[in-house]
Parts: C-alpha cells; structure tokens; sequence
C-alpha cells in the first residue's frame, strides 16, 4: 500500500465524518465511525440484495440495524466479516473500511478481519467441545499454548459474559449441556476471547427466552464502553432499549439512519415514519 | 403388500437359518485358533485363522489408507468449494457412480496394475484393491454427514478468525459418530468382498508377516474350500460362512447404534 | 513481530492444506479414467486380431483354439439378471408403497435395520445360502415338474439368489424416492377423495416413475456385475441357456473363474480384460444414467 492511497483514504474518511455530522446528528462528534460503508452493492445469485448502501458505524456505542425481514439486515452484517463470499453466487462491488481500511482490498487478511469482529449469530452455536474449550479455542488458533495464559482468559472473558458462576465447577463438560441463554453468553465469552473491536449480533436474542436476552441486553450495554457493537434486530422495542444510533433499511436500501432519540422522535423519512408506526413490519 | 414386505424379511431369516443350520456343528475352538494343516484344499486339520487374521489385516490396511484419501477429498468438497459448485457436485456424482462399479472390475483393474508393477500377489496388492473398492462408499456416507454440519457452526468457528483448515478440527468433532457408521459399513463391504481380493490376495495357509506375502480371506476361505470334495474341508468353509455373517450382524447393529441420526446412503 | 510471523506460518498452513486436498480429489477424480484406459490397454491385442462385434456374437468359446465368442456369457448375464428383476421388482415395488405410505412407523422401526441387515451380508454368504437351499430346493422340488433333469445349478438358482441380493438396494432408493414426494400432492389428492391405494396408484407411483425407473437401472447393473454368488449357484458351462433349468455362465463369473490359467494361454488375458472393460462401460454408463436422473428428482422436490 502506497502512503498516497491510504492517505486519500483518510481523507476520504474525514470527509464522511463532516458530511455525516451535517447528515445525521451529533454521534460522531463523539464516536468516530468504526465501519464505514461506501456504495456497496451486493448480488446473490442474480438478486440486488444490497443496494449503494452508504453507512457509518460509530465507534465504542451500539448501533441496531432494523427494517422488515428480507431488506437485506443480515447480508450487510455478514459483510462486515466477510462471511458471506462462503455462501454461492455472491458479488460485491463497493467498499467497506474497518478503521479506514478496506477489508475486501488486496493482500488483506480475512482471517485478521474476522478477529476483530465477534459473531453473536440468531440461534447460540456452541462448538462441539467443552466449556472451556470453547471460549479457549480462539486463542489458541492465534497461538497461544500455555496452560496458565489459556485458564486466566478463560475466567476473564467468562467472567464478562456473566457466566463464570454459573458454570465455574463444570468448564470440563460439553457446552451443549447448558441452556440456550447460557449458551450464547458462551459464544459472547468465545467471541470476547480473541479480543475483537466489533461485535456484532444477528438477531442474537430472537431465539431466547425473556430473561436469558434481558442478561444479553445488559451485557452489550455494559460492553458498549469497550467494543462498537452492531446488532441487527427484529424488534423495534429492542433497538429503543439500548441503540445509540439507528439504521433503517428497507428492501436493500438504507433508508434512514441516526441517532437514537432523534432517529425515534423525529424521524425524516415518511417510510421510517410508517415502519415506526406500525403500518408495516 | 404385506406379503410381499414379510418375503423379504422370511428371505433374511432362511439366508441365516441356512447358515447357522450348517455352519454350527462345524464350529470349534480349533476352528478359530488354528491355522489349516495339510493344505486349504485337502487337509482335514485345523482351522480358520489364517483366514480371520488376513480378512483384519486387509481391513485395518484399506479403512485407514481409504481413510486418508476420503477425509480430505469430502472436507475439500465441504469447506472450500461453494455450495452449488460444479466440481463439488461432479466429484460426489462420479463417486455415485464408482460405488456402483462392481468389485470384480476393481479385482481385474487391481491385477492388471499388479502385473504393470511385477508385484505378486499379496497382502499389499489386496489392501490396495480394496481400498479402491471402498472408497467410494466411505465418501459417499461422510460426505452425507458433513453436509449436514450446520453452517453456523462453521461460521461460528470461522468468525473468530480461524483459517478453514483449522476448522477441520470442529467438523470432526462434530460428525464423529458418522464417520464411524461410515467406517463400520466400509468394513463390512470390505471384509465380505470376495471378487476383488480373488486376484491380488492370493491364498496360502499360513499367516502373513509381511505386505508383499500372499493371504487368505474368509470370503476366499469360503470360496475355495466350499468346491473341494471333502467334508471337512467344506466343513471350514461353513465355519466360515457362520463367522462373516455373525461379523456383517455385528457391524449392522452397531452401525444403527450409532446412525439413528444420519440414516441415508447405508446401502 | 513474532505475531506476523505466526500470521505467515498460518497462512502457509492453510495454503498447504488446501492445494493438498484439491490434489488429491483431482487424482481421485481420475480413477475412473485411469481404470478404463489400463483395461481398455489390457484387451488391446485381442480386439487388434478380431473385430468387437465377431467378439460379442462368437458363440465358440475355445481359448486353446483361439476362439473367444462372448455371446454364451452375455446371454447367462441377461438371462440371470431378467430373472432377478422379475422376481424382485414387484416384491420391491409393493413392500416400498408399503413401507412408505401404509405401514405403522413400529413396522417400518422393525423391518429398515433388516434391509439393511440384508445389505450388508457378503455376496459369498449368499453364494452359500443358494448352495444349501435354492440349488437343492430346484433339482429336488421344482425342475422335476418341468424338465428331465436338473442339476440344480441353473439360471433360475443364479437369478433368485441375485434377487435377494439386490432387494435391499431397490427397495431403498424406492422408499427414498416415495420419501421425497411433496406431502401436500397425497393430500391434494386425498382431500379430492381419493382412497389411499388410488392416491398411490395414479399420484405416488405415477410422479416418481422416472426414479423408479433409475432405481431399477441401478439394480440392474448391481446385478450384472455380481460375481462370487452367481458363480457359485450358476453352473458355469460356456452355452447359451435353453431353459431357466440349464446352466449359464455370466461375465463377470468367467473373469473370476479363469485368472489362474489365462496367464499360459495366448490371448486369455486380454480376453478377460475385455469383458472387465465391458462390464465397466456398461455399468459406469448404467450407473451415471441413473444417478443423474436421481439427483434431478432430488432438487426438484427438494424445496
């Protein structure tokens, strides 16, 4: 990479940072955008699925992605990893910058842009091990080995998905014997454990019960302060819970997106209007 | 209808009511610990045992070579390969297709590479010819299982930043139990085949101490010494006959164990 | 510093182990290639020395004389496979409908492992049971109706055995086949009042006819290749059978039959490589046939 270029990167990021504060409130005066999107355009198969969506995720707050199903919510979540050129027939034009980096340019690593990003995916998926295998398995595939380091994390990143007690006296037994809310405080500790800058939940709460995904909601609150953390989200009173900043996307195409209070309050758009009222879901 | 079902299942009972009727006298602790005196053809003495410990020797050396070759082509097809690719659809139709190839032209194919190569017949050239022969069917059976690994379970792993290789490690764990169906039918495939062994075991009394001497097979055991004109020896062969089918019950039960899951392509 | 260069070691792993699988599945790929050319090289000399069509409808099979006529073997497989799928199309046929449209899920409990049992006994098992039973059962009981004599080693002892054997496999793909019908087409044609049997009938049976008829195909070739219990129940005189009471001698079995000696006779080899290849040709041909039309239904209603 020659200076110039990631210069006029930079540049190009300062350049969103201005046009957004104009945009869209007050946020990235506080937050500097984590993610940026830059006209991307995603095809499955012969589908638009994403259409020129431009987008800035703002650091350290959480932002909720909502619209109606199928507007496309997950794909741009799974482009943020990189996950999505697993599945068949995909083509993606445009740009995504993870700290002014673009993440589908040459020479990148993917397995570098997965590290920074935890997936919290809709139903938990603990892998086929043990507890402590599980939240271990991250580090150890970035090379750490010994014994000590591996038991120190272990507790630490159980500790902040508030599972450590729960479980402290069985780390040996399969992760499938813990119940589903356990479970995916179990993937947020195996996601935490490799020390991301992003998390990011599809529908992460949808296939709990009330109280396991009240726990989940007050982690990512608590959790805001460390890491940018972007959900997508099938309720709406979910996102007025804990968003900070809010995107609205409608059939591929990102409608509005804001601040919270501004973005519920007093939203621009007619179709965000309608959406937030209830015409349709 | 219902006739035609319990047909079926009255065919089964007869093969082992056949079977047992005759291959039960035969039966005898020297049967199964000594090995044949006086030759496999003529000899009215001993037993089976260079047959049981060839047939294991072919089956250990084929499940594990087949092994390398099937685990890395079907993870290939499975992790790198998207999921509507041509080559990936290709390779799971022609190994369709080369389970259906009968054993007898892998025995023929096994024979002429033998000859090509100035090898003899042996123990080698047997493990070789069958792993050909169950290859296919070891594919065809983990194939089916790791398609069904959820994908989120390999994006799960994927996400924290391991390679694809490194996520081998979680498939596996993940379909254990149908690797080992897979391997359980293979072995039964492997140790009841006859027609391909024919040619490139050989067939000796004794037991062999190394790859590129010649062994015998319990369904060669069967086969050769069911034509002598001797009873005792065709005695053997009943013997014989007895132990493979209670071998081939054995695995099919502990296939269904551990298959209740997974329970397609078994045949 | 230390974590770029583990970063490099990954990557090279990764690397290493992909092109190491993309290797081996190409060589895989291959075998099938590889096995036709080595057999099709094999039988070379005797297809310079006379034409494939004299081979196949040569009645003389004299290989001290030099005569390799095909056409007894060729004909003792058609007529033990005809056998065999007479007498195992209809039983597959009604106990598939059974199994997947009227049985009680305790029966279908019961009787799949026994399929499956079935499946897995060695053909030289089968090979036994035709020696213990159906060859006494036809020379004792049944040939005395029809013909003089019988030995008992026939092509109806050949196609019966064969029968048994390839049953579990055709009833499996049946019932899988039946499987994959939509359910909303029996119920579409249930609501319409239709009985269950005519549901069957004109909706069930009609609908899956091409799988079945792939089914059908790929016992078919399971059949033509079977080789240790054919041999051992068929009689293996080189004629063309007259009767289902006479013996016949199949493709594969005259393979099986002459390795030992075919090494001394000019030409033996190759001649018994030809009918490797044969079989090969036709099998493989057989078997991608049906496959494909099997992995057609599996999408079209796999939705």
């Amino acid at each position: 990479m020659t200076s110039s270029l990631q210069s006029e990167k930079m540049q190009a990021n300062e350049d969103s940072v201005i046009l957004n504060e104009l945009d869209a409130g007050s946020i990235f005066s506080k937050h500097k955008p984590h993610i940026s999107v830059r006209n991307l355009n995603v095809y499955l198969t012969k589908n638009h699925i994403l259409k020129n969506v431009n987008l800035d995720i703002p650091d350290k707050a959480i932002t909720c992605i909502i619209g109606p199903s199928g507007c496309g919510k997950t794909t741009l979540l799974k482009t943020f990893n990189r996950l999505l050129q697993n599945s068949m027939d995909v083509r993606i034009d445009g740009d995504v910058l993870v700290d002014g980096e673009n993440i589908h340019g040459k020479g990148v690593e993917v397995e570098n842009i997965r590290k920074k990003m935890g997936l919290l995916s809709q139903r938990p998926c603990p892998l086929p091990m043990s507890i402590f295998d599980n939240v271990a398995y991250g580090p150890r595939i970035h090379g750490i080995r010994r014994k000590k380091t591996l038991k120190i994390m272990v507790e630490k990143y159980l500790g902040e998905a508030g599972l450590w007690d729960e479980v402290k006296d069985r780390l040996k037994s399969p992760a499938t014997s813990l119940s589903i809310g356990q479970q995916q405080r179990l993937c947020l500790a195996r996601g935490l454990a490799v020390k991301p800058e992003i998390i990011l939940g599809d529908e992460a709460t949808s296939a709990l019960d009330p109280i396991s995904s009240k726990k989940i909601e007050e982690l990512f609150l608590k959790l805001k302060d460390q890491y940018s953390i972007v959900l997508v989200t099938h309720t709406l009173r979910q996102a007025k819970r804990i968003a900070d900043y809010v995107v609205f996307m409608y059939l591929g195409e990102v409608i509005e997106a804001g601040h919270a209070s501004e973005f519920f309050n007093h939203p621009k758009e007619k179709l965000t209007k309608e959406y937030l009222d209830g015409y349709f879901s | 209808m219902i006739a035609a079902t319990l047909a079926i299942v009255v065919s089964l009972f007869l093969i082992f009511v056949a079977v047992v009727r005759r291959g039960l006298p035969a039966m005898s602790w020297d049967m199964v610990s000594k090995i044949p005196g006086g030759g496999f053809y003529i000899g009215k003495e001993g037993g089976l045992l260079n047959a049981i410990v060839g047939s294991l020797y072919i089956v250990i050396g084929s499940i594990t070579l087949g092994l390398c070759f099937s685990l890395p082509i079907v993870l290939y097809i499975n992790l790198y390969l998207p999921e509507k690719s041509r080559l990936a659809q290709f390779t799971r139709l022609s190994f369709d297709v080369l389970f259906g190839i009968p054993s007898i032209v892998y025995g023929a194919f096994g024979f002429t590479i033998m000859v090509y190569l100035g090898l003899r017949s042996s123990l080698l050239a047997g493990i070789l010819t069958v792993t050909m022969l169950i290859i296919p069917i070891l594919i065809r059976s983990i194939d089916e299982v790791v398609r069904r690994v959820p994908k989120e379970m390999k994006d799960a792993a994927l996400s924290l930043g391991a390679t694809r290789s490194e996520i081998i490690k979680v498939i596996l764990r993940q379909v254990a139990p149908g690797i080992i169906t897979a391997v359980l039918l293979a072995v039964g495939r492997g140790i009841g085949d006859a027609a391909s062994v024919l040619f490139t075991a050989g067939y000796t009394d004794g037991i062999p101490t190394s790859l590129s001497q010649p062994l015998a097979t319990l369904p060669l055991a069967i086969f050769f010494q069911l034509s002598s004109p001797i009873a005792e020896v065709q005695d053997r062969a009943y013997a014989a006959a007895l132990i493979l089918t209670f071998i081939v019950l054995i695995l099919s039960l502990a296939g269904r164990y551990y298959s209740r899951k997974y329970s397609k392509n078994k045949i | 510093m230390d974590r770029i260069k583990y970063n490099k070691y990954r990557q090279f792993k990764e690397f290493a182990i992909r092109n190491m699988m993309l290797v081996l599945t190409i060589i895989s790929l291959t075998f099938a290639v590889i096995i036709g050319i080595s057999l099709y090289y094999k039988s070379v000399p005797i297809l310079d020395q006379q034409s494939l069509w004299s081979l196949l409808s040569g009645r003389s099979w004299k290989p001290l004389k030099g005569e390799f006529g095909f056409f007894p073997f060729i004909m003792g497989t058609l007529w033990v496979t005809l056998i065999a799928i007479i007498i195992s199309l209809p039983l597959c046929l009604l106990s598939g409908i059974y199994l997947s449209e009227f049985a009680h899920p305790y029966i279908k409990k019961m009787v799949y492992p026994m399929i499956d049992v079935l499946a897995g006994i060695p053909p030289v098992v089968y090979g036994v049971w035709g020696i213990l039973a159906v060859v006494p059962f036809i020379s004792d009981k049944l040939a005395p109706h029809f013909v003089e004599y019988s030995t008992g080693y026939s092509v109806l002892a050949g196609g019966i055995v064969l029968a048994i054997m390839i049953i579990p496999l055709m009833i499996s793909v049946f019932i899988e086949i039946f499987g994959a019908l939509p359910g909303g087409l029996r119920e579409a044609s249930l609501s319409l009042g239709a009985t269950q049997w005519q549901t069957v009938k004109k909706v069930v049976v009609r609908k899956s006819f091409s799988g079945l008829a792939a089914a059908v195909v790929l016992a078919i070739s399971r059949a033509f290749g079977e080789t240790i219990a054919v041999l051992m129940v068929c009689g293996n005189v080189a004629e063309v059978p007259k009767s289902v009471f006479d013996p016949a001698y199949p493709l594969p079995a005259l393979i099986a039959n002459n390795y030992g000696e075919m090494m001394s006779v000019p030409m033996y080899d190759a001649a018994l490589m030809l009918s490797a290849l044969l079989l090969f040709v036709i099998i493989l041909a057989f078997n991608a046939i049906s496959r494909l039309v099997l992995i057609r239904i599996e999408r079209n209603f796999a939705l």
